[in-house]
């Protein structure tokens, strides 16, 4: 049975190949930092200066503008390496075992960057640093799980076993993104509900909600930067004894 | 797709349907202790618990708010736009803290049938807009 034409599997079969995306990668990352420099200038501008005070929380909402592009990156991550991990174990495939593990460590980054400008934000507003309500708590159940695949894929020698072991963690991991999506909206928290992703209409002044966009985009930028050179990296060791590695450190030296 | 890939791919996906909704059971199971705060008309139909802690949220009803002594006793209504319970709590309030304003208060009932608060947090709604806009839309704007 054929899911895909061809010529697609056999550009799924050339991009994954270690080599060609190790050279891909090499040639995008300038790129990637480059839009993502632009991005996070323009966000910044855009919502540190640009943007009016809030009606009601004054200058402090403009934390959002890191809280809320990073927690939106700590899902976007966790559900691209459950996709991976589906890859990794369905198709046997390494590259997707490589992106998998290398977006871990980042994904972990975003998580804590988010549950920590919550907390910053949480003390003036709410005037509680931390609370137990479902919001608050399933974010610190997926920072766990980040640490859980970084420390489970780092505890297994053989690495072809560790990144199976580790998919299926992710895998297992991904019934946490809906509750922490939906748990402002299921159950009573102190968290706000959602202000962007309704579907009705945002509940953010358009001059405060662009340059949200950018830095989400930004966010979005760095992470595929972070994430080909962590790939990089985990290639690298990996294949440490490929010709194709050698043949490129023999280029270098 | 080659007949293994594809069992795979059906285990997998059968294991995590399999999983949703053994968390769904059990999400479901504990909504209550998930729930963050009772609403004032829980606590009126009386299903606070009567001895003991609990976390009460509602909107702060206007006009409401008064001190009755030189100390730093509040006393105010929460309301869920259905029913109003009395609350009183002694302490500093947070900035958000104003009329019209959704809060969480700790605390236990007592005698009177008042909720007697050790703690009051503001809970800030998913408006985001300038003041003039604000202004316009007759928002409550500070007091």
């Amino acid at each position: 049975m054929a899911f895909f034409p061809a010529s697609w599997t056999r550009f799924f079969h050339q991009t994954a190949s270690p080599p060609y995306f190790y050279a891909l990668a090499s040639k995008l990352s300038p790129w990637l930092g480059g839009i993502c420099l632009a991005l996070l200038a323009a966000g910044l501008y855009g919502g540190l200066y640009l943007a009016p005070p809030d009606y009601q929380q004054g200058d402090s909402y403009r934390i959002i503008y890191v809280h809320v592009p990073a927690a939106w990156m700590s899902l976007f991550v966790y559900v691209l390496m459950a996709v991976m991990g589906g890859i990794a174990l369905i198709w046997r495939m390494k590259l997707a075992e490589v992106m998998l593990i290398s977006s871990a460590p980042i994904g972990a980054g975003f998580t804590f960057i988010a549950l920590v400008t919550g907390s910053l934000w949480g003390k003036p507003m709410w005037g509680a640093w931390w609370v137990w309500d479902a919001r608050l708590t399933s974010e610190l159940i997926l920072l766990f799980l980040y640490l859980g695949v970084i420390s489970l894929y780092g505890a297994i020698e053989d690495k072809r076993n560790a990144a199976r072991a580790v998919s299926i963690l992710a895998l297992v991991g991904v019934v946490n993104i809906p509750i922490i999506h939906y748990s402002v909206e299921w159950w009573n928290t102190l968290h706000q509900g959602p202000t962007v992703t309704k579907l009705d209409k945002p509940s953010i002044h358009i001059s405060m909600l662009t340059p949200l966009l950018l830095m989400a985009l930004a966010f979005k930028f760095y992470y595929a930067l972070a994430v080909l050179q962590n790939a990089k990296l985990e290639l690298l060791r990996r294949e440490s004894g490929a010709q194709w590695v050698k043949n490129l450190l023999g280029a270098k030296t | 797709m080659k007949p293994i890939r594809r069992q795979r791919l059906i285990l997998i996906l059968l294991s995590l349907a399999g999983l949703g909704i053994a968390v769904a059971f059990a999400l479901q199971a504990f909504n209550q202790n998930l729930m963050y705060f009772f609403s004032t008309s829980d606590v009126i139909a009386g299903k606070a618990p009567a001895n003991a802690d609990f976390r009460l949220g509602g909107m702060v009803v206007k006009g409401s708010l008064e001190r009755p002594g030189a100390d730093l006793l509040v006393r105010f209504k929460l309301s869920d736009l259905s029913k109003e319970v009395t609350v009183e709590y002694t302490g500093i309030l947070p900035d958000l803290f104003r009329e019209g304003q959704g809060i969480v208060a700790k605390g236990r009932l007592d005698g009177r049938g008042v909720f007697v608060a050790q703690e009051v947090l503001a809970k800030h709604d998913e408006n985001y807009m300038p003041p003039e806009v604000a202004s316009t839309l007759k928002k409550p704007v500070q007091p």
